[in-house]
């Protein structure tokens, strides 16, 4: 499994990845591989404020859908919109193109205690 | 839990795996389930169908009995014709669909693996003496080879004896050395066909299709059940315990054709009555935006929201590129271009009746 040094990580596999003031959301390559094919996202709207944990959107596999939980409080300042035409860009390039959304954090700690990576490639593995 | 022949070979190649039907099947293959429904209708897929399961019925009477028991006309089949045919109950209720292979000297039926002992169950408390009805599907291996290089591949290694076969039609050909029953049909809406042959040949039939596919260029590959459910969703073919179950009638889910109403079947006077006082609601297409609609999904009114259906299927249509669903709706609201919406995550998402199938398959082209 692929695993962004630069992200740190929840048990339920979407990663957390600071950019500037911003903290990039998506969710991990483990989590892409396991769901399969990646055929719908739907996220949460631009503007909207989230504690940490809450749902921020849902990613639709081909046979399952599954939530999307926030890494860090904040408001939601950017989604990405290549998902609608393309998401199978979360299969491609999780980390990269496959980002789901960007959130200007309220609580910054939060963020160091997140998993770093290599104890979420541990405990992924485990999965 | 049961398991194929081919399972260990499934785990080999990375098959994501799941219980259906009481087996352990490859749900799809590190290709992904997209790609996999995309190379069958480019080129050629194989399926692992063994969980499938077939009967046999030989003897005094059997065509009369087969005649007897299932919906659509079959006293016309001559040996080497191929048909679809519904099980009905008393009250018309879909028990199972069937593809019935007329051969030689007895009928030759593919019953679905979830129903297979039923469906014994059923014809055996039917038969009259003298009638012989054999579970072949233990002995027998099921495999799908679709797709539009299908036929080309199969000819390479029959030694050109498939091509000429009508759809629809059956033969025994010969594989390396293998003596196999060809049937012309398929449930992808793709040419191509099914293959039954000694259970203990599988992984060599099987390596020795992907070998050939390699050999001659044609593209060829494993497709796991998820594919199979996309690939007969945009066909427009059924899948019981969806589109038809024992809750479901042929009339609603648009199987009129399917029964033949000259002569005497069992759930014909049921249908019979159901044809003249009209079907209570009707099986429509619908796609969907905003969402992928699944199975149990509401169907919505568009106007105020009020539930008038549900959906029997639905996923994302990789050929057609279109979220779409099966669902149960009112007669009043079954033409095509009715607005409707669908609830998903409880959110109502828009939702138009379309023509079905979505994708025509190519025996109708």
């Amino acid at each position: 499994m692929k695993i962004d040094p630069n992200c740190r990580y929840r048990s339920s596999h979407e990663y957390a990845r600071k950019d500037g003031a911003e903290i990039v959301v998506g969710i991990s390559d483990h989590a892409q591989e396991s769901l399969g094919d990646i055929v719908f996202v739907e996220l949460a709207e631009v503007g909207k404020t989230v504690a940490q944990g809450d749902a921020i959107g849902v990613v639709e596999s081909v046979k399952a859908a599954s939530d999307i939980y926030a890494p860090v409080s904040g408001t939601v300042v950017a989604v990405n919109g290549e998902l609608e035409g393309d998401p199978a860009l979360l299969n491609k390039d999780p980390y990269g193109k496959g980002w789901l959304v960007r959130i200007a954090p309220s609580n910054l700690p939060e963020w160091e205690g997140l998993l770093d990576p290599a104890t979420y490639e541990k405990e992924a593995a485990k999965e | 839990m049961n398991v194929t022949g081919l399972h260990d070979w499934h785990i080999a190649r990375g098959a994501k795996m799941a219980p259906f039907a009481g087996y352990d099947m490859p749900i799809s293959y590190p290709t992904g389930a997209v790609e996999e429904h995309l190379i069958c209708r480019r080129s050629v897929g194989l399926f692992d169908i063994d969980h499938m399961g077939q009967v046999e019925i030989s003897g005094k009477g059997s065509s009369e009995f087969v005649s007897s028991l299932v919906s659509s006309r079959v006293s016309d089949m001559i040996a080497g014709e191929a048909r679809y045919a519904l099980l009905l109950d008393e009250s018309g209720f879909v028990l199972d669909d069937l593809f019935i292979y007329r051969l030689q000297n007895s009928w030759w039926i593919v019953v679905n693996a979830s129903n297979r002992e039923a469906d014994l169950e059923w014809m055996r408390s039917r038969a009259p003496q003298g009638l012989v009805i054999d579970d072949r599907s233990d002995e027998t291996y099921m495999i799908a080879v679709q797709g539009p290089r299908a036929i080309e591949l199969m000819d390479a290694v029959s030694g050109g004896a498939v091509s000429k076969l009508e759809r629809f039609t059956s033969a025994r050909i010969e594989v390396a050395g293998v003596e196999l029953l060809f049937g012309r049909t398929g449930y992808t809406g793709e040419d191509g066909g099914e293959l039954f042959f000694p259970a203990r040949k599988a992984v060599e039939l099987w390596e020795l299709l992907l070998a050939k596919g390699t050999e001659l260029g044609i593209e060829t590959a494993p497709i796991g059940l998820a594919a199979r459910d996309s690939l007969r969703f945009e066909a427009g073919m059924p899948l019981h315990g969806h589109e038809i179950s024992p809750s479901i009638n042929p009339i609603e889910a648009g199987f009129k054709w399917a029964c033949d109403f000259t002569k005497d079947f069992v759930g014909k006077k049921a249908l019979e009555a159901i044809v003249e006082a009209g079907p209570r609601r009707k099986l429509v297409g619908l796609d969907v935006t905003g969402g992928v609609p699944r199975e149990g999904c509401a169907v919505l009114a568009s106007t105020d929201g009020v539930p008038v259906g549900v959906c029997a299927a639905g996923m994302y249509c990789p050929t057609v590129k279109k979220y779409a669903a099966n669902a149960f709706v009112p007669p009043e609201l079954a033409k095509v271009g009715t607005a409707l919406a669908v609830s998903i995550r409880d959110k109502p998402r828009p939702a138009l009746v379309v023509k079905r199938p979505l994708y025509l398959p190519a025996y109708r082209r």
